[in-house]
């Protein structure tokens, strides 16, 4: 098969960015989309050119490192699968293809198509985790939890952190990413103690970051490439109203920032 | 070369409870004095790191990805084991102990792995408190499989996701001590030396692979957690950054590398078929728990596999090994799919090598909608991949590089020859011997990280109490410029070769004669190969662009030349062991049906290989195993 790429190409955050145009030629249609850029950038070599710069790294769709918006659309033309996941045969012999990183205010560009999603992190920083120290803990069969629980638990905990939701986004905003894991761990008995301190600082981290609000689009659930559920923004809302009612801080004891 | 394992005094019951009762201590106060630098952020290095930061300790964490959540084993598929016994199924820890030393066919180290299977229940505890959702049955226990050379249900597991779920626990653990303030973490960076001052581990070099600037790190203890290194073969199940680099530049600082020859073939991976393939996709072992392998009995029986009556199919795992069948051990399986293709049997003709894993009689027997629940995600994988769905036939899968059990040589306490230098996790040599059983690694990176070094540690600060020393130190200045100036020689060769193209060339060289089965003559072509292609890296590699900003192909090539270096040293170690055992396949050594044959008396020991310099060859070290709770017998799974 026979290609025409226009790929971003951005020497680094500061500087200004242009579409650059690749012809390849010899590709088979098993190869995945990054194993073309593989042999682009092989090509490139050769040629004494500077490679393309892209993350990725497990190649199979687990990592969430892999990130290019193809064609327009983060993770490109298939569904519920990574950029890493898209093979040629996808395309048709000839089609002309635009490859972008993934574009958003809270990702700034590191260089051409590599990102840098590191608000992510910071989001599950401010609260994303159950707080345990390393040591003897109870026996996991005294605190039963139902099949279904623990099947949607990780229905939510399967999103891989990759940023698509926020990049697909018109508002930029990060509900998806972080009402996954909000519902991952507020699913879960273990989570209930720190179900409301949770929320409100993870909610309040994604603001910080300069991340919009939600408007009902949908689009973060159609570009998610694990096919994590919108229902779990109704879920994280719902959760930031009661908290915010509850007013933790107020009460005698601390339950948050433990 | 001081090889002393300081395995703890005792009955092997209770020698970890010896160790801990004599171990010296660092008090809650002082334990903010220490420094500590973590490289890795997988399972072994992000439970390792959340565990001294939630202890005190100040510790600093390095990755190569852009966040640690990404690291290796997030890929992890299958599962975890545990001793729990929920299935009242005859297991217990000495029957985890006795599967792991049988199933490493007897060459790890008898205490080490004991303590293991010990640790094995605690892992499941914590991971659930953190919120781990493993698979829960109706009334809400938590649920079990199988896996390879074992006869019991002790494997633990999330959907086909457990990797990334136990990381994801660990990931969070580590994020929230940033939160707190303990932990700094230094992603998107790459260790490119271990500094070693008056015999101890100082700190390390790194570069920072966003701004191209070498840096030096010092500490007081550090920790490697850098994973394992069958990315030497090119083509592997491991992740396509994955590389050996952190505990090879560690080796040529001093610290002895354990059995290098010993990595396992994973017996059930999407075979590679598409031209300028990057990476072998692994189909979890669980799978054969319902998946039967077989082969068609005439060759070139092209009907569709569905049409092939039963009395014209070859189970062979079934009939050669009636007792464990589709569930023997890695090594076993691999080395009889190869066999059977050797013979001609290949399901994907002249194309490629492959067998079938069928799951027909289990949809058959349970539905379609159960075998969907349980596999599901990896049944999608393969249909990704190959455009087939595994409803509509059978798999084609053939075995592919994916773990290496050799590392790191280290002690007990998991510190490696060099004092305050310690490996964990895959990087270390310690507990599988010549073959893992799958599950085993996940629960080895966790207790190394979560309960053993948090452990062990303090027995070592405690010693060098204040005796500190900062990047000032005109050691590391000597370190950096030495980094400074291997990465502009290799940009300054301006050849043709990219690092990538010498990287297949030896992968090839390293997959033909150091793989399922080896020679003498066979590892000794290998060894001329790889001497070739160094002289190639060294005259004419080609680097493209700048080393001052993200420059991925640089990063590519220091890692090839320490695959170069290690594929020779794996070859001289595989060359050196004449004798078969577990993985380690030499055709001269097999018995009259085919199986490994060892030989304890001159190889029950693990190899451990000193750095001699540039022109020197590296000289070998033993340390003899001493096997006395379980002796060594024939491994037999028939
Ligand atoms: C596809 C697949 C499936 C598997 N399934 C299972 C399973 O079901 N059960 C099981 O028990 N095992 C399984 N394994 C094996 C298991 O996943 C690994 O052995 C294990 O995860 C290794 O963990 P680790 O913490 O040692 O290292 P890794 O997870 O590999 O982490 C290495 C870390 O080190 C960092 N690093 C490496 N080099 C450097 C450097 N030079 N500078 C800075 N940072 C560096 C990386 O960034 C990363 O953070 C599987 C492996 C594969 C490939
Ligand atoms: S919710 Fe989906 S799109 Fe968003 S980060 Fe997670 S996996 Fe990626
Ligand atoms: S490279 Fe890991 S998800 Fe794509």
């Amino acid at each position: 098969m026979k290609f025409t790429l226009h790929i971003w190409r951005q020497a680094n955050a500061q500087s200004k960015g242009d579409l650059e145009r690749h012809e390849i030629d010899g590709i088979s249609e098993d190869m995945s989309f990054l194993e073309m850029l593989d042999l682009l950038n092989e090509n490139l070599i050769a040629d004494g050119k500077d490679a393309i710069t892209f993350d990725s790294d497990c190649r199979e769709g687990i990592c969430g490192a892999c990130s290019l918006a193809i064609n327009g659309r983060p993770h490109g033309p298939g569904k519920g699968c990574t950029t890493c996941q898209v093979r040629m045969r996808s395309f048709k012999d000839g089609d002309e293809i635009w490859v972008e990183p993934f574009r958003n205010a809270a990702f700034p560009i590191v260089k051409d198509l590599m990102v840098d999603r590191s608000s992510l992190d910071r989001i599950i920083q401010s609260g994303g985790f159950i707080n345990v120290h390393s040591g003897p803990k109870p026996e996991p069969n005294s605190i039963p939890v139902s099949h279904l629980v623990a099947e949607e638990a990780m229905d939510a905990s399967a999103c891989i952190g990759c940023g698509a939701c926020v990049a697909a986004c018109p508002n930029g905003a990060g509900m998806l990413f972080s009402s996954a894991k909000i519902s991952h761990l507020g699913l879960l008995p273990q989570g209930q103690p720190e179900r409301h301190s949770r929320v409100l600082n993870m909610v309040h981290q994604m603001e910080d970051e300069g991340m919009g609000a939600c408007t009902n689009h949908a689009e973060c659930q159609d570009a998610c490439p694990k096919e994590i559920s919108i229902a779990f923004i109704s879920r994280m809302n719902r959760d930031y109203v009661k908290a915010s009612l509850i007013e933790p801080d107020k009460r005698r004891g601390t339950l948050s920032n433990q | 070369m001081n090889l002393d394992a300081r395995i703890p005094d005792g009955p092997l019951e209770d020698k970890w409870s010896n160790y801990l009762e004599h171990a010296k201590l660092v008090g809650p106060n002082n334990r903010r004095k220490y420094d500590i630098i973590v490289v890795g952020t997988g399972l072994a290095g992000a439970a390792a790191a959340s565990s001294l930061a939630a202890q005190g300790y100040k510790v600093k964490t390095f990755c190569f990805q852009d966040s640690p959540r990404r690291a290796h084993s997030i890929a992890a598929q299958g599962g975890i084991n545990a001793a729990k016994n929920y299935r009242e199924d005859g297991d217990s820890t000495y029957r985890l102990f006795y599967d792991t030393q049988k199933g490493g066919d007897f060459r790890a180290r008898e205490a080490n792995v004991y303590r293991l299977a010990q640790l094995s229940t605690n892992i499941i505890d914590q991971a659930v408190s953190q919120g781990v959702p493993f698979a829960r049955e109706y009334g809400g226990m938590l649920a079990n499989r199988s896996f390879g050379g074992v006869l019991v249900s002790r494997t633990f597991y999330c959907r086909g996701q457990t990797g990334q779920q136990l990381l994801l626990g660990a990931y969070q653990a580590l994020e929230k001590e940033i939160n707190t303030g303990n932990l700094e973490m230094h992603p998107r960076t790459e260790l490119l030396d271990v500094v070693v001052i008056d015999g101890r581990a100082r700190g390390i070099i790194i570069r920072d692979l966003v701004t191209g600037e070498i840096r030096s790190h010092s500490a007081d203890a550090v920790v490697l957690a850098t994973g394992g290194y069958v990315s030497t073969y090119f083509h592997s199940t491991n992740a396509v950054n994955s590389n050996c680099t952190a505990i090879w530049r560690a080796h040529r600082r001093g610290a002895g590398f354990a059995n290098p020859c010993m990595v396992q073939i994973h017996p059930t991976c999407i075979p590679s078929t598409a031209d300028f393939q990057c990476k072998l996709t692994l189909m979890s072992e669980s799978l054969r728990n319902d998946g039967r392998v077989w082969v068609p009995r005439k060759k070139g029986d092209d009907r569709h596999p569905r049409d092939i009556p039963e009395e014209d199919r070859y189970y062979y795992l079934e009939e050669r090994y009636p007792s464990y069948g589709n569930l023997v051990p890695r090594d076993v399986a691999s080395r009889n799919a190869k066999y059977v293709c050797d013979d001609g049997y290949s399901v994907l003709g002249d194309k490629a090598r492959a067998v079938y894993l069928d799951f027909a009689e289990a949809i058959n027997r349970e539905g379609r909608k159960t075998i969907s629940e349980r596999y599901g995600n990896l049944f999608d994988m393969y249909e990704d991949i190959t455009a087939e769905s595994p409803f509509d036939g059978p798999m084609r899968i053939y075995p592919a590089l994916h773990y290496a059990m050799g590392g790191l040589w280290v002690d007990y306490s998991l510190m490696t020859n060099i004092p305050g230098l310690y490996a964990i996790g895959e990087a270390n040599f310690s507990d599988h011997g010549a073959n893992r059983l799958g599950a085993s690694s996940l629960m080895q990176c966790l207790a190394d990280g979560y309960f053993v070094l948090p452990q062990t540690i303090g027995d070592y600060l405690h010693d060098i109490y204040m005796d500190k020393v900062d990047p000032d130190h005109p050691e590391f200045k000597n370190h950096e410029d030495q980094v400074r100036g291997d990465i502009a020689r290799m940009m300054s060769i301006k050849g043709t070769r990219t690092p990538l193209s010498i990287h297949r060339e030896l992968g090839e060289l390293m997959w033909d004669n150091c793989g399922m089965a080896r020679t003498a003559e066979g590892l000794k072509k290998a060894l001329a190969g790889i001497e070739e292609l160094q002289e190639a890296y060294r005259t004419d590699l080609l680097i493209p662009g700048r080393a001052d900003g993200p420059n991925q192909v640089l990063e590519k090539a220091g890692r090839v030349a320490d695959y170069l270096e290690l594929g020779h040293l794996m070859c001289r170690d595989a060359l050196e062991r004449d004798e078969s055992c577990g993985c380690h396949f030499r055709e001269e050594h097999q018995t009259e049906d085919g199986e490994v044959l060892r030989n304890d008396k001159k190889f029950q020991n693990v190899s451990v290989w000193e750095w001699k310099g540039e022109d020197q060859p590296e000289k070998l070290h033993k340390e003899e195993l001493v096997l006395e709770a379980l002796p060594p017998m024939t491994r037999s799974y028939k």
